[in-house]
């Protein structure tokens, strides 16, 4: 396609890419789930989670609080969750940003990699939780390793969103 | 830049309404979603219709990728083996030995076993697999550890029945589809295990740990009667896991803390064989007689 829109179609195709993109690149970051790894312990993040963190610190006003609903019932139906777990989780993390994006003036990438650590961790504790009321009693330093590479997966993540976004609003 | 003084999005009523009715929804939905986590946490068999549609749909594209599971899971292992050939060689010849002279006593054992269960006239009727399945995929990236096969309510699988490989116990099943199931594997920590030592009988429970590792609990105070290489099979207590299926082997004994490690390695194993409930009365709802005693006892 031509950098300038020719046509009505074209007009319409670039402006479904541009409101898909972030919700086809989450769910396909939740269709990770189904690679075929037999892991005995938690390691590998939840890239879901990662890049809808990524895409809310990048464009804030892009998504409401209540889009992260639908998305996470996605998440809990293709990772096999509880039902309910990533929806509350999520729309709790959107909540808790849109505060802070409403207190704090303005982020830098260090503040960025700042909130999404705290999401990650309140994210890791509340499915810790979930699993612990569902009869599931493992200590909390079994997600240790997890949370670690999920902090440092982030920035990696935050780029390919990034790179993703550039794509999206190109003309 | 200092924040604005008010969270207003301009003078547009229709802008500020907007917003407020997004954070409704948002609490609303936050709302909902605990209520139905509420359901799956009292009713764990709860959507069993909606669970069911989404591992059908999405376990074609992990059976597809099996092959990577071995491959991945292999490197490491080829890589020492390698390495070590010569010490193991050693090792394998030295267990080989000592393998021999067991393998012998197991004979006279099993012949001796056949002659007192024929004395006896003890029928032991071992039902065969109603599934025979493949290891697809697991939740790698949640603190649960499950796993999905690839044969469902189809093939008869069924939840609550008991999944093993040739190398041991798996676990269980807890939700089917039609094309796939998905598994509670021993290491999960919701997942309780009768188990007995297979040296000298002793019961234990084994718990998952949800770190690829099981914990034993003995039922005795005191003293711990388990030593590190000891070998744990399936006591048959409960109904719901055969007898004598081999789980887990001791790998670290502190104190009253017993940390095993499972013989069937989920990303290893070939097959896993989907065994019917062993005493279907373990999963029948309680008589009626029963649950008006049980009320009067509580009482």
């Amino acid at each position: 396609m031509s950098r300038i829109a020719g046509s009505g179609r074209d007009v319409a195709l670039l402006s479904l890419r541009r409101s898909w993109v972030p919700v086809a690149s989450t769910i396909a970051a939740a269709l990770l789930d189904l690679l075929p790894i037999v892991a005995t312990s938690p390691l590998v993040p939840d890239f879901a989670y990662l890049v809808l963190v990524a895409w809310r610190l990048l464009r804030p006003e892009m998504w409401a609080a209540q889009v992260a609903l639908p998305l996470g019932l996605v998440n809990d139906l293709i990772a096999g969750h509880p039902i309910g777990q990533s929806m509350a989780l999520w729309t709790l993390t959107f909540l808790a940003l849109d505060l802070i994006d409403s207190r704090a003036g303005w982020r830098d990438y260090w503040m960025d990699w700042m909130f999404a650590s705290i999401a990650i961790a309140f994210y890791t504790a509340g499915t810790w939780a979930i699993a612990r009321l569902m009869g599931s009693q493992v200590e909390m330093a079994v997600l240790g390793p997890q949370l670690a590479l999920s902090i440092i997966c982030y920035p990696i993540v935050a780029r390919l969103v990034i790179a993703l976004d550039r794509w999206r609003l190109a003309r | 830049m200092a924040p604005p003084s008010t969270r207003r999005p301009g003078f547009s009523r229709r802008a500020q309404y907007g917003l407020f009715l997004g954070y409704v929804t948002a609490v609303a939905g936050i709302l909902f979603a605990v209520l139905l986590l509420g359901v799956a946490i009292v009713d764990p068999t709860g959507f069993r219709a909606l669970k069911g549609a989404a591992l059908d749909a999405t376990a074609p594209v992990q059976a597809g990728g099996r092959g990577i599971v071995r491959f991945v899971g292999g490197i490491g292992s080829s890589v020492s083996n390698y390495f070590l050939a010569a010490s193991q060689n050693a090792e394998l010849k030295r267990r080989l030995d000592a393998s021999r002279r067991r393998l012998v006593q197991a004979r006279v054992l099993e012949l001796e076993n056949q002659r007192l269960k024929a004395l006896l006239k003890l029928g032991q009727d071992e039902p065969g697999a109603i599934a025979v399945t493949r290891i697809v995929g697991s939740s790698f990236d949640s603190p649960r550890r499950t796993a999905v096969l690839s044969a469902g309510g189809s093939s008869g699988v069924r939840p609550g029945q008991p999944v093993r490989s040739p190398e041991g116990l798996i676990g269980r099943v807890i939700e089917t589809g039609r094309w796939a199931s998905r598994v509670l594997l021993v290491s999960d920590g919701a997942s309780n295990v009768p188990v007995r030592l297979a040296r000298d009988g002793t019961p234990a429970i084994a718990t998952g740990r949800g770190d690829g590792t099981i914990e034993l609990k003995t039922l005795e105070v005191g003293k711990n009667p388990f030593r590190r290489g000891d070998v744990l099979v399936t006591s048959g207590v409960g109904g719901l896991y055969p007898p004598n299926v081999p789980v887990a082997v001791v790998v670290a004994v502190q104190g009253d803390a017993t940390v095993a490690k499972p013989l069937a390695d989920p990303s290893r194993v070939d097959y896993a064989m989907v065994f019917p409930v062993f005493q279907p009365a373990a999963e029948a709802p309680l008589s009626p007689q029963t649950q008006r005693a049980l009320e009067e006892a509580g009482q």
